[in-house]
């Protein structure tokens, strides 16, 4: 396996000790099948212990490493050196607060997540020792919605969120819709509120940003452009004589 | 050092913590949980798991096959009564969270799909393509958001127990982002903190399992039970570890060895099946670790195939088509072409065993009640007796909500029963002393060694020590390793001496539960002198049962090794026979 060497600039934040971020600079050996994510782990290693970043499966599932990587937000063990330049800038994620080094503060989504009731609500008991019949069509309908691993790049990418972080955001619209299309629930106007409010879908500018960074394809425009005519359809069905959402 | 009162205190957010958590809130919304993770929920390692959990489905099925098939496949020493309890509760618990929404694949008439799994006799594992875990756990995470009486503590490190006159009565942990320590007070905790794979150099295991929840009990004179059953998974990718399912062979792939032969016929799994019509419990569809083992013996002979990353033989998929792969094994597909760049449409692609799963645990009952009252201990982190001596492919999963569920009610019971404790001078100087000796260690220095530095050392002498085959000089060698590296670890300096967010500490905390974990696996793997499941001897071929039908119980000594003592097996209905993975034969 060939060795290429890689100069690596991380961007540092230490609240304690430092009044702002700088960048530090690493020569790291890097083998040709690394993911950027083993640098990082040879760097806090062999070079410097101190060097703070998040990670724990590097399987493209846990959604832990987002980062930038040259400018672009990605899941670290999903980004390989064979494809980077021998010049590589690594920062936190974009549109969110340096906690420290590399770790961003994440309660704003993780808040976000809890407004967008993210589970299945029933009216009607559900099937007594059974599952609910659901045919492939229907589960195919919000499947690739269940895919979002949380990484967060979306949110960096969104020049919505960048402008107005009380924008909900693409993730957790794309959660929402996940359950409001999802053949078992029964919820979605409980979620309507929160969700074609001022800060909801009709904030999107539909720049289409989130799907191009997504790393799993989840497509949160695409859900996002669907709430939006799903929306509007509720909208006008309660201005109809009689009518209700 | 804040107090925090509550009357559940759970450490650990993955599958099995999450299960627990919901069922205590459903139960009775008045019992305040306090969820701790190192880790945002979403990032436990149940998210890694691929194949599917299994429960009961079929009409041809029962729970009878289910029981066998576990029983045997844990080469009887599985505790019976709680793979009774187990196998009844798990097709209940796979509905239920069918119900809150997890999206299993479907059969075409609409039912949730059924696949064949290694050591299983009937198609009984219920799977969401190849991500299985990671539905299960987000599905459990999102639920979980509906329930105010969970109180979530998000990257915070527990670091030890609090327990006074015998019984557990808390926890003490560190928040992250300021490196602030807080006590919890509760009478009842629940420990579900995941497995310890990161002891072993060559792992499937995420960076997050260290062991800690095993390690905290074990320092509280908890023992760990069975510990030198480690499962090695045969198919990862060499180089990095990362699991490709056993659902790949479910479906129908093969294993070849560098001369195109099916090599797993010469291992008591033949004879050899139609290529892509597989035969449940036989050859591909045979136990883990029979076929780790197989491929030790592939190594040795010569028949194994060189990769820039070491020997593997090779996973054949071509067959399959690339529509299935798509459809049931898309994740496989984009690790193997990422990370090795090996297409299963069209090339096989290059696996080999890599540690994956600990059979053994914190010692438990079916409640999930340790030696210690007050304490409980549910999934990967604990060890009911359920898994024997080799669990079977997705059982874990099941056993994540199964023994959840049990667990967080009589934990409820408890913990109503028991009160709210109060503060007192005793539990406040053992918080003092915990939170004393985190600080020690921040502060120390030039000692010469580093957190890595010891933690290679202990990971490559666990491998050959107490990797897939053993002997006594081996076993015996990593328990005199793994006993310096204890020495050596106090030598150990933390550069980074910030509150915020300090992994350099968080890694030398991590480190010392791994190295007490390690021991147990050493001396366990020593003391065992026969060859039974995952825990193969060289020198004592064969199971013993007149002498080893027996769990090992792992006690922490002050000063030394640790004190194994022995613990008999429950049987209730099945006395110990021959594994029979010869096809067909077995009823």
């Amino acid at each position: 396996m060939s060795k290429r060497t890689l100069d690596i600039e991380v961007l540092r934040y230490d609240p304690e000790q430092d009044t702002e971020p700088h960048f530090m600079s690493y020569q790291v050996p890097c083998e040709e099948d690394w993911a950027i994510l083993d640098a990082l782990n040879y760097i806090k290693e062999e070079l410097d212990t101190t060097l703070a970043f998040r990670w724990s499966c590097h399987m493209m599932v846990c959604g832990s490493c987002g980062m930038m990587v040259n400018g672009e937000p990605v899941l670290t063990c999903k980004t390989f050196v064979r494809d980077l330049p021998k010049d590589v800038r690594i920062e936190p994620l974009e549109n969110f607060p340096i906690e420290r080094d590399l770790v961003v503060v994440l309660d704003d989504v993780m808040e976000k997540l809890q407004m967008a009731k993210p589970y299945i609500i029933r009216k009607d008991p559900p099937p007594e020792n059974e599952e609910f019949n659901q045919p492939r069509s229907a589960l195919y309908k919000f499947k690739q919605y269940t895919m979002c691993v949380n990484c967060m790049c979306c949110y960096s990418a969104c020049p919505q969120y960048a402008l107005d972080s009380s924008f909900i955001g693409p993730a957790v619209l794309a959660l929402a819709h996940r359950y409001n299309i999802d053949s078992r629930d029964q919820g979605k106007s409980e979620r309507l509120d929160i969700l074609a409010d001022h800060d909801g879908v009709w904030n999107c500018s539909f720049v289409g940003a989130c799907s191009e960074v997504c790393p799993k394809n989840v497509d949160p425009a695409a859900a996002l452009q669907q709430m939006k005519i799903d929306g509007a359809k509720a909208y006008w069905l309660q201005k109809l004589p009689g009518g209700k959402s | 050092m804040e107090t925090i009162h509550a009357d559940v205190v759970i450490v650990g957010a993955g599958g099995a913590g999450l299960r627990a958590a919901i069922a205590i809130a459903e139960t009775d919304p008045s019992l305040e949980i306090a969820l701790i993770s190192k880790v945002y929920p979403m990032r436990s390692h149940t998210c890694a798991a691929e194949g599917g959990a299994a429960g009961v489905k079929g009409a041809d099925d029962s729970l009878e096959m289910h029981f066998n098939d576990t029983v045997s496949g844990g080469d009887w020493l599985c505790d019976q009564e709680v793979v009774e309890y187990f196998v009844s509760q798990a097709s209940r618990e796979l509905i239920q969270l069918e119900h809150w929404g997890c999206p299993w694949s479907r059969e075409d008439d609409g039912s949730v799909a059924v696949r064949p799994f290694g050591g299983m006799k009937k198609k009984r594992t219920w799977y969401a393509a190849d991500k299985s875990g990671f539905h299960i756990l987000h599905t459990l995470f999102q639920t979980s958001l509906q329930f105010p009486s969970i109180k979530r503590y998000d990257e915070y490190f527990a670091l030890d127990l609090l327990h006074k006159d015998g019984k557990c009565r808390g926890v003490v942990a560190m928040e992250m982002r300021s490196g602030r320590f807080f006590a919890y007070h509760a009478p009842a905790v629940i420990m579900a903190s995941g497995g310890a794979g990161q002891v072993f150099p060559f792992t499937t295991n995420g960076a997050v399992k260290t062991g800690d929840g095993m390690a905290m009990a074990y320092r509280a004179g908890i023992p760990l039970k069975d510990m030198e059953f480690v499962q090695y998974h045969p198919t990862g990718l060499p180089g990095t570890g990362i699991l490709l399912t056993e659902g790949c062979r479910g479906e129908g792939g093969i294993l070849v060895n560098k001369n195109g032969y099916r090599y797993l016929q010469d291992y008591g799994m033949g004879p050899e099946t139609p290529i892509g019509s597989p035969v449940l419990k036989t050859m591909e569809l045979g136990p883990r670790d029979r076929l780790s083992q197989a491929f030790w013996h592939e190594q040795k002979k010569g028949n194994t195939v060189e990769t820039p990353w070491g020997h593997s033989v090779l996973l054949d998929m071509r067959h399959l088509g690339e529509k299935k792969i798509n459809e049931r094994l898309p994740l496989v597909r984009e690790l193997a072409s990422s990370y090795v760049g090996h297409d299963p449409v069209k090339e096989p692609v290059p696996v080999r065993p890599v540690i994956h799963f600990m059979m053994g645990g914190i010692d438990t009952n079916l409640n999930g009640e340790t030696q210690m009252p007050g304490l409980f201990a549910i999934g990967e982190t604990a060890c009911s007796g359920l898994h024997g001596a080799n669990r079977l492919g997705s059982n874990s999963l099941t056993d994540l909500l199964v023994s959840g569920k049990r667990s967080a009610d009589r934990a409820s019971a408890y913990a109503k029963e028991t009160g709210r404790s109060e503060d007192n001078p005793t539990l406040r100087a053992q918080a003092e002393d915990i939170v004393g000796n985190v600080r020690g260690l921040l502060q120390r220095s030039g000692g010469g060694e580093t957190t890595a530095g010891v933690r290679r050392e202990m990971r490559d002498s666990l491998e050959s020590g107490a990797g897939i085959y053993r002997d006594e000089k081996g076993a015996q060698a990593t328990c005199d390793k793994v006993a310096e590296l204890h020495e050596r670890f106090q030598g150990i300096e933390v550069n980074d001496k910030s509150n915020v967010f300090n992994t350099d500490l968080q890694q030398l905390l991590e480190l010392r539960n791994l190295l007490d974990v390690a021991e147990t696996v050493a001396e366990g793997s020593l003391q065992r002198r026969e060859s039974r499941g995952a825990h193969q001897r060289l020198d004592f071929v064969g199971r013993d049962d007149e002498n080893f039908l027996k769990h090992s119980l792992a006690f922490r000594e002050p000063k030394g090794r640790p004190r194994i003592e022995w613990l008999d097996v429950t049987i209730t209905r099945s006395q110990p026979g021959v594994r029979d993975y010869s096809g067909g034969k077995d009823k």
